[in-house]
């Protein structure tokens, strides 16, 4: 991006906003977490930075703005014997604070197209993979890897056993004791997570089988529609390995708030053992995409990668 | 007068018909039916409160502990439903139809029967709406914008069809009718530009509905069609697209949003003025402003679909068109601010509820202006965080507005002033627990939670408990008003005068309070110092 003048100069927006909300790089959601996370991949501050700066103008339009209704609220009381004005009108006035407001527009807006025309561009990606919405689980399928077609590697992936006895009604079972490492992975955890590489442009090819889905991961920094009869294109390229949890962003049915997406990034050589072990035990052959009913036989043999915290 | 030339003299100089069957059921007199109006409007409003009132309860802690999600999402879906189309949009046509007459010197509405009939049209669709929830497919659970394929999954699509076609049918004929009155009776003297902003609002909030209503209607009749006759409009497997609805339908929605919010835009341009005892700031921009805002609102609409996977030039046509309408807007709340600088302010309940209103409404302006910028909105979307800025924005914003107009003209309607103490107390409940309930729906939104989630991880179990006590304490203030508006029909003894307010101006507060049944039978003479804008010349 080569929006840099500007960029400096509403970083010190930014780093208000950013002192307000506290520093800590978070991946998933933290009680009390008050704003949106840094994100771990090499796109993911777009969003972050953009949040920030919007809010950082927000905050400050509304200190000035609310700013003067309090004191105008204070000092044109009746009560203190203030007597109205007749004017009505002041034209210097009204062109002023038509044209700051669109001089800050065309700055946001200058900012936001670069992010656009980044997250628009898919390629130049060193791996597909397909991630398919059913009402209520994700499939992933591993289409290509450097430039190699992969053959027979995918699987479905739905809630783990343990949010999904807990959050039955009535269940009896605390929320608060599902938890991984540690980490409370309640309704934001899977059977079986999709696993990739760190530092390598992934291209996900996302679409759904029965109803509109969304694949949202916020430390990526985005979400996509997955939509039947349309194939929608998105990337990512993380930077740091760890497990990164999402949800399901679109209403998709009765059991739309249980199914979670978990990303584990992996260093490249981890992954690419992983892959191997994964196209060596292909020997259930992945169904049909369009067939939900077969879910239960994709539950692939190997045991699944505990997601570490 | 003769009792027996009544049937040929309409009602002439009589009141209101005796017989309670034919005053309110047959009833072709504006006052009447924007009563009726607002009476089922408040109806609807405690009907979807109660909706709201279970989703937070659900919402309350982690883990579910009192309904299925297949009925959480039928309460979310009827909450939107009977807010947006039994709430708000009744309550400002009541409020209209009561007021515009009044505030323009014309007798009636245009169209006094078919206002009859398209208030009447109302009680049958909700009654048909929410009857689905005691039939056994259950209710909608697809969410109000009804996207397919999920929506064909459920089994009231007819249901929810029809009871949006009568309420399309309702709102076109009301919007003909405004436009009608608007247009055709004012008063000798009552130029366009010197009609109160309140009645400016409303001409241009009916084109918005008789432009965009049809379109809704073309779409869920296309739903119909696809669910019962065959058709693929939306069905991939048959050639078609689900993603067009999210078009068509969006083309309705986002201006059908401003038709929630043009009229509490008119209502608070009324209420600031009289209060501060000052005219309102730039009259003409206000009324430009809003004719921008309405023009605005059909090329925006594909920044709800910022995620269905847009080209990247019609990503960034929306959201450049989306930022624009930040200007009128940022306009309006500037000219309001101006209005009460240099004025002479008191703060009877309809002003708090104005000042709420610029305040809170700029609030859910300024997260409107973030979810615009198309990248963040790929995180926004679909989360909490735009939950509460749509909750700013039409209960803050609409509601609020109608809740201030209720209090400003209840004297005029019912010829008796409300308790201020009472409504002071309502006031001051709704606007802090309205806070405690929404705000930290953004916290919760950016930190990754999805709206439409009847249960969630416990790392957002903090601010849902606080908001869910803010729904829950502002839900019961709401009473408070019910208990204040009961009081001043039917109890209050304090009589109001015909200028209620001091600083008050323009034709309503000419005609003695209560309003008598038929008003301004002979157009009255109009003197511009009379009216709120008789004199402007910017």
């Amino acid at each position: 991006m080569t929006s840099g003048g500007i960029k400096r100069a509403v970083t010190a927006l930014a780093t208000i906003a950013f002192a307000l909300f506290g520093g800590v790089v978070q991946a998933n959601p933290e009680p009390g977490q008050l704003n949106m996370p840094r994100g771990v991949t090499t796109y993911s501050h777009v969003p972050y930075f953009l949040n920030n700066v919007a809010l950082g103008v927000c905050v400050v339009i509304g200190i000035l703005v609310f700013g003067a209704m309090f004191i105008a609220m204070f000092r044109f009381r009746k009560s203190r014997g203030a007597v109205a004005e007749k004017w009505s009108h002041n034209t210097t006035l009204e062109i002023v604070w038509t044209t700051i407001p669109v001089i800050i527009l065309i700055v946001l807006a200058y900012l936001a197209t670069g992010g656009l025309k980044t997250f628009a561009d898919t390629t130049g990606s060193q791996m597909t993979v397909k991630v398919t919405g059913y009402q209520w689980k994700w499939r992933y399928d591993y289409v290509d890897y450097q430039g190699k077609a992969i053959d027979k590697v995918g699987f479905m992936s739905k809630l783990d056993r343990e949010s999904d006895e807990t959050r039955q009604l009535k269940s009896g079972l605390d929320p608060s004791a599902v938890k991984v490492d540690g980490y409370n992975t309640y309704l934001i955890n899977v059977d079986e997570p999709l696993v990739v590489p760190i530092n390598t442009k992934i291209r996900f090819v996302i679409t759904a089988g029965d109803v509109i889905h969304s694949w949202w991961v916020p430390a990526l920094g985005w979400k996509m529609d997955a939509i039947p009869g349309i194939v929608n294109a998105a990337w990512t390229n993380i930077n740091e390995p760890g497990v990164y949890r999402g949800q399901c962003a679109e209403l998709c049915g009765q059991d739309h708030g249980f199914m979670p997406i978990v990303v584990k990034a992996v260093p490249k050589a981890e992954f690419e053992q992983w892959l191997a072990s994964k196209q060596q035990q292909s020997a259930p052959p992945a169904p049909a995409a369009a067939s939900t009913a077969a879910a239960p036989a994709t539950a692939q043999v190997a045991p699944a990668p505990a997601p570490k915290g | 007068m003769a009792h027996a030339a009544t049937h040929d003299h309409h009602d002439d100089h009589h009141g209101a018909p005796k017989n309670f069957f034919v005053r309110w059921c047959m009833s072709t007199n504006h006052k009447d039916i924007g009563t009726l109006y607002l009476v089922f409007s408040l109806l609807m409003f405690f009907i979807g409160g109660s909706f709201a009132m279970v989703i937070r309860a659900e919402l309350f802690k982690p883990g579910l502990q009192l309904v299925q999600p297949y009925f959480f999402n039928e309460m979310t879906t009827m909450h939107a439903l009977v807010m947006i189309f039994g709430a708000v949009m009744p309550a400002f046509v009541g409020l209209g139809n009561w007021m515009i007459p009044l505030m323009i010197g014309a007798p009636d509405m245009a169209l006094p029967r078919m206002n009859n009939l398209s208030f009447w049209i109302l009680p049958f669709a909700f009654a048909l709406l929410l009857s689905t929830l005691f039939l056994p497919g259950g209710g909608p659970a697809g969410g109000w914008t009804m996207y397919p394929p999920l929506s064909l999954q459920g089994d009231s699509v007819a249901y929810v069809v029809f009871a949006v076609h009568l309420m399309g049918i309702s709102s076109i004929m009301g919007a003909i009718n405004i436009i009608a009155t608007i247009l055709n009776m004012r008063a000798p003297g009552m130029d366009l530009l010197k009609m109160p902003v309140f009645v400016w609002s409303w001409l241009i909030t009916a084109f918005l509905l008789i432009a965009v209503m049809p379109v809704l209607a073309g779409a869920v009749t296309m739903l119909l069609t696809d669910a019962y006759f065959g058709t693929s409009f939306f069905n991939a497997a048959g050639g078609g697209d689900p993603v067009l609805f999210q078009h068509i339908f969006w083309f309705f929605g986002h201006p059908e949003v401003y038709i929630m919010i043009l009229p509490a835009f008119g209502l608070v341009s009324e209420i600031i003025p009289t209060f501060a005892r000052k005219p309102i700031f730039g009259y003409k921009a206000m009324v430009y402003a809003i004719a921008s805002i309405a023009f605005l609102s059909f090329i925006v609409w594909a920044h709800h679909m910022f995620a269905v996977g847009l080209p990247l030039g019609g990503e960034i046509f929306f959201m450049y068109a989306t930022m624009l309408i930040a200007v009128p807007t940022g306009v309006k709340v500037f000219n309001w601010v101006s209005t009460m600088w240099g004025g002479s302010m008191t703060f009877e309940t309809p002003m708090l509820f104005a000042v709420a209103f610029v305040i809170l409404f700029t609030i859910g302006g300024f997260s409107g202006l973030m979810l615009a910028l198309a990248p963040a909105d790929f995180q926004y979307h679909d989360s909490y965080f735009v939950v509460a800025h749509f909750h700013y924005v039409l209960v803050t914003g609409a509601i609020f507005a109608i809740i201030g107009g209720t209090y400003y003209w209840l004297p005029k309607w019912t010829g008796h002033m409300y308790s201020e103490f009472w409504g002071k107390v309502h006031f001051w409940n709704s606007v802090i627990w309205v806070n405690v309930l929404f705000f930290p729906q953004h916290f919760l939104g950016l930190a990754g939670m999805p709206r439409r989630i009847p249960d969630y991880n416990v790392a957002f179990a903090n601010f849902n408990m606080i908001s869910s006590i803010g729904g829950f304490l502002f839900g019961a203030a709401q009473l408070i008003f019910l208990g204040v508006i009961v009081h001043a029909v039917w109890f209050s003894k304090k009589k109001a005068a015909d200028r209620v307010w001091e600083g008050a101006k323009g034709l309503e507060w000419t005609v003695p309070s209560p309003a008598p049944y038929h008003t301004f039978e002979l157009p009255p003479v109009i003197h511009d110092d009379e009216l709120a804008h008789g004199h402007v010349e910017d």
